[in-house]
């Protein structure tokens, strides 16, 4: 595993990693956690000119809830910082459902939210957790900042909104309006593997009516799909056996699995409905 | 009185003394191939093939020899003008060092380049262009015997088909008559898929040829150095005594480093060539897709069967995918390995077994992963069939086993097919397993279970295997016959060395062989250093594989004590100014009959041996001791799992896992507790999760560990150990061997207890892996999951 020649820089500023993106273009790459970007290097399957490491700017490392109740993730905040996170366990049950279940302990000691998002696997799981949250990502670049949705930011495998120059700093949840209930159930054949199926379930209710819900699937398409009929099947009454068949229904609907060695298109969308009736029955949605 | 030594204190035998290998392991400071850097060292890269069959129409080295630091591009044509294209396999084929005609499967080595350092030789190897012209693909025997598959070794003259081996073993006479007698027949097909043993440090080499003293001297992977070096004088033609190979630490074997590979080869003649030491460090995926995989098999058999349960015969028949050539690691005598030990632990009359073997265009191999020659398989078709027969009976699963199994009385027992298994207690094994999961509570809790919609699984295997090859009556591997040796020097100081041929990869050799030294002569095992895997500096010995290292090589470390002790008797008659005859012994001690207070250590015999020899005596306090054992040992396990299966994600979990070995005696219980949850690890990842495939055009589905399962520690099950202890007659100290045993009975103890789980369904059979998607499927349409998982169609 000896990867191609590369130059590497580790700036010690923002501004410094902005210059040399403009310099580079698409001929560079940012390393975070690094845990998806170095096997492609030492693999040869992508050839890179320079590799900007920002793991020595400071003040990126943070995870935080705003003044106005939304949750932020600055670009070098770790699965692991997730996974002990008094704050999530405390307010935001589905990304700490999420964060054990990433990859293993290896890679969750070094590996990011932003990085991971920015990735766009397929297999990823942060993107369901944060699809199904209404999250967002921040990117700077030459002309500033600018917000964009990560149901926008993922636009195919592999493939996120940044334009050339631009670095994600930041992955933002808005600020729940309702109280909070939430899961991430994920099917893998060991730890650290990709998930077969995983299943993100986000709910606000306001008494008992569903305000708003998020229901979004890991592994079962070529990107991760939010599946916005199941989600729209709950919002607006009151949870109970029906509705939460009818979601986990539209939800297996929505999914667009392939049969592979993790098993078979019809098996992946039967645990797709499976899990969804799961998350949201009485013992699946944990509240914040 | 003179104080006895407590064996257990000085580390002797059944002393869980701490492994001596921990230390410079977990301090990071042992010393690996890679960790070797000779000066002037060059380092090697391999080019494999990226397709699976084709015909090879040039390869253009042109660009990367201008590349700067490339000091060598090693083609097969070139490797052929000094004879080492081809070079031969552990079961008399040939095996392509460097393609020249043909690739035959994916993976397969095409080039080497050398350069100044490793990432100059693999941009060296991205420079090489090759063009292909690509024929059809076979990845199955199915497709290898088909009526217009290509013929993959065509380089053969008089080879006209795919097929490599054809075997059978047994009385088929006596067998017929026997199942047409039997009141029911019972029947199973299954397949054991491939699997590769995958030790955590890959293979790698650093062969070192000084032209001046035309000394080679090889730093290598190998669980064998002893055959290695005399393969190396045979292959390539260079004298042995010019020839040492150094096996140092090693990280994990498995059998996968007991085959000569093309790397180690190559490296070799590339050292020649430049007169330079060469490395060659080989990753991960080099490792999974070319070197020897094992299993591989397509087995269907039948037992004949009285109404209350006697077996009266077993019919198999097997049939190997043994990749693109025909090179098991195996006795010369067998083509099949030891499969014909199936059923063995059962008392069965008659027994008749074919099978046939395939070229593919698959990776060779056939190595014994943590197996004794294709036991494993031969392990799991049997208890997987018993199991399926118990059911076809109506009978109880442990019952079943009980009126079959071999009972103490008939020690030493003639299988059908002429082994003769040593000893054993297997019904009293069965029963302390039995006792300890609870057997007749947790099915009644399986019931009751079932009724709430809960699906409750036990699983049972039951097997005993010969371990420990050779005699050499009938065990060789490429003639040469397969016993061990040890040389024991006890310097003037009471401290000893011990040098043997046989060579850890782990088992943890240099703890336990010291203890046998101990339990020998009373000599302190913190006072024995082991010294093995230096070809120049221990004697020959077959290597670490096959669990044979106690049984042979630790046999001759226990009669070369034995030889030891008897000089220092005359030392020590001389000592104390009696006749020998009038010397006794005890631990550590000689002492005057009748008079046990006069009597001296086995350290001041030791000092004598230098200082104070009588008249006549050879001086010195060494010997050496070849032993050829009279038969192979049987350890016999009883393995009980419990499961619950899920059945609307077919994921089950492991409730319990109960293990009964019975090794004979433990020389380091600690380190057989080891081995035994080691390889009950390695057959939990089997039965889960673990598979290698190939898709139809010959891709290998299992080129990484993302694609290739290993357990780790979050979701291996906890395993609960007992033992039972029947010494082996033959052996000097009663010991069999076990480091194979959970991985190769346990994988079917797993199998049948989601089998168990699902038993309202009439699901016969799933092939491992058990993985959900396909215990779902079963439980879903009620019918039998064959083959290996479906590989990537999106």
């Amino acid at each position: 595993m000896y990867p191609s020649r590369f130059r590497y820089e580790a700036p010690r500023s923002l501004d410094e990693a902005l210059d040399f993106l403009r310099v580079y273009g698409d001929e560079a790459k940012v390393l975070a956690g690094g845990q998806s970007l170095i096997p492609l290097i030492k693999l040869r399957f992508a050839s890179i000119e320079l590799v900007v490491d920002i793991n020595n700017i400071p003040g990126l490392d943070y995870h935080r809830q705003e003044s106005d109740g939304s949750l932020s993730f600055g670009a070098l905040c770790r699965h692991v910082d997730l996974e002990h996170s008094e704050l999530l366990r405390r307010s935001q049950p589905t990304m700490a459902a999420a964060a054990p279940l990433i990859a293993d302990p290896i890679v969750r000691n070094r590996g990011t939210l932003v990085g991971s998002l920015c990735h766009a696997d397929p297999q990823g799981d942060w993107a369901s957790v944060m699809m199904a949250l209404g999250g967002e990502i921040i990117a700077a670049g030459p002309g500033g900042r600018r917000t964009i949705p990560v149901s926008d930011f993922i636009m195919g495998p592999f493939q996120n909104a940044l334009r050339p120059g631009e670095i994600a700093v930041e992955a933002r949840v808005p600020a729940p309006k309702g109280a909070v209930s939430g899961n991430y159930l994920k099917l893998e054949r060991r730890v650290g593997d990709f998930a077969t199926v995983g299943v993100a379930v986000a709910l606000e209710t306001s008494g008992s009516t569903v305000s708003r819900a998020g229901i979004a699937l890991t592994g079962v398409g070529p990107s991760n799909i939010q599946a916005t009929a199941a989600e729209q099947a709950l919002v607006g009454s009151a949870l109970n056996a029906n509705s939460i068949q009818q979601a986990g229904r539209l939800a297996a609907e929505a999914a667009q699995p392939k049969t592979d060695h993790r098993g078979s298109a019809e098996y992946k969308r039967h645990v797709v409905e499976t899990f969804v009736t799961r998350a949201l029955g009485s013992r699946g949605a944990v509240a914040a | 009185m003179a104080q006895a030594l407590d064996e257990i204190k000085i580390g002797g035998l059944g002393s869980s003394r701490k492994r001596v290998e921990d230390d410079r392991f977990l301090r990071g400071v042992g010393n690996y191939t890679d960790d070797f850097k000779l000066t002037g060292m060059l380092h090697m890269e391999i080019l494999r093939s990226p397709v699976a069959h084709a015909r090879i129409k040039s390869i253009n080295t042109a660009k990367a020899w201008q590349i700067p630091g490339v000091h060598l591009v090693l083609t097969g044509e070139m490797a052929a003008q000094h004879n080492l294209a081809w070079m031969p396999t552990l079961s008399y084929d040939t095996q392509p060092v460097l393609a020249t005609d043909k690739v035959r499967y994916q993976g397969q080595e095409i080039a080497c380049v050398v350069a100044d350092d490793p990432y100059i030789a693999k941009d060296g190897c991205e420079a090489i262009e090759v063009e292909y012209e690509p024929l059809p693909a076979i990845v199955s025997p199915q497709q290898a015997v088909a009526a217009d598959a290509p013929l993959i070794r065509d380089d053969k003259e008089g080879q006209n088909d795919n097929i490599c081996y054809r075997w059978e073993v047994g009385d088929r006479e006596g067998t017929e008559r026997a199942f047409a007698q039997a009141d029911m027949v019972s029947s199973l097909s299954l397949h054991y898929p491939r699997s590769h043993p995958s030790p955590i440090e890959c293979c790698g080499s650093i062969a070192d040829y000084n032209p001046a003293t035309t000394k080679l001297t090889v730093y290598m992977t190998t669980q064998a150095p002893h055959i290695i070096r005399t393969a190396v004088a045979l292959v390539a033609e260079l004298p042995e005594h010019m020839i040492r190979i150094i096996s140092p630490d090693i990280g994990g074997g498995f059998g996968n480093k007991v085959p000569v590979y093309p790397g180690y080869v190559a490296s070799i003649l590339c050292s020649i060539l430049l007169a330079r030491p060469v490395k060659w460090i080989e990753d991960k995926s080099g490792n999974l897709i070319s070197t020897h995989y094992a299993r591989d098999m397509y087995i269907r058999g039948e037992l004949a069967l009285r109404k209350d349960g006697k077996i009266l015969a077993t019919r198999i028949h097997a049939d190997t995918d043994n990749g693109s050539s025909f090179s098991d690691a195996q006795p010369s005598k067998f083509k099949i390995g030891l499969f014909h030990s199936a059923f063995g632990c059962y008392d069965i009359p008659y027994g008749y077994q074919t099978a046939q073997g395939h070229y593919t265009n698959k990776a060779p191999g056939g190595v014994a992963y943590r197996c004794s020659f294709r036991i494993t398989e031969a392990m799991f078709f049997q208890e997987r069939m018993i199991h399926a027969a118990a059911d076809d009976l109506g009978m109880d699963q442990a019952q079943f086993r009980r009126v079959n199994l071999v009972k103490d009385d008939q020690f030493p027992y003639r299988t059908p097919f002429g082994f003769l298994l040593d000893s054993g207690q297997y019904e009293k094994c069965l029963d302390v397993g039995l006792d300890a999961i609870g057997y007749d509570e947790f099915l009644r809790e399986k019931e009751q279970a079932r009724s709430r919609g809960r699906r409750l699984g036990i699983g049972i295997s039951t097997m005993s295997e010969p371990l420990g090859a050779g005699n050499s009556r009938e065990y060789d591997i490429l003639g040469i016959k397969m016993f061990d040796a040890a040389e024991l020097r006890v310097h003037p100081s009471g401290k000893a060395i011990l040098k043997i041929g046989a060579k850890t990869q782990g088992q943890g050799h240099e703890t336990t062989f010291a203890q046998i030294v101990t339990h020998e002569l009373g000599i302190p095992a913190a006072d024995i250093l082991v010294e093995h895997g230096d070809t120049d500096h221990t004697p020959f010995g077959m290597g670490t594989y096959a669990s044979r290292s106690t049984p042979v090589a630790g046999a001759a470390t226990a009669m070369v004590s034995r030889k030891i002790r008897a000089k220092a008797r005359k030392l020590a008659a001389h000592l104390l100014e009696v006749s020998e005859e009038d010397v006794e012994w005890e631990l550590g001690r000689f002492y005057v009959r009748g008079a046990h207070d006069r009597g001296v250590t086995i350290q001041d015999c030791s000092m004598a041996a230098y200082t104070n020899m009588p008249d006549g005596l050879e001086p010195g306090l060494e010997n050496n001791a070849y032993y050829d054992p009279p038969n192979l040992t049987w350890p016999f396990a009883a393995y009980i799992v419990t499961v619950e299966v899920d059945p609307e994600t077919g994921v089950w979990d492991v409730l319990r896992m109960v293990a009964v070995d019975d090794c004979g005696v433990r020389i380091n219980p600690m380190i057989v507790e080891g081995q035994i949850m080691g390889g009950m690890t390695e057959a939990y990842a089997m039965a889960n999760m673990q598979f290698m495939t190939y898709d139809a055009e010959g891709n290998c589905v299992g080129s990484n560990y993302m694609d290739y399962l290993l357990p780790t520690a979050w979701e291996t099950p906890g395993f609960e150990l007992h033992e039972v202890v029947t010494a082996s007659p033959h052996h000097p100290i009663g010991a069999k061997g076990v480091g194979e045993c959970a991985c190769v009975g346990g994988p079917a103890a797993f199998v049948n207890a989601v089998l168990n789980a699902i038993d309202d369904t009439g699901v016969r059979n799933i092939d491992m892996p058990l993985l959900p998607d396909r215990v779902w499927e079963a439980i879903q349409y009620k019918h039998d999951i064959s083959g290996a998982p479906p590989v990537k169609t999106g």
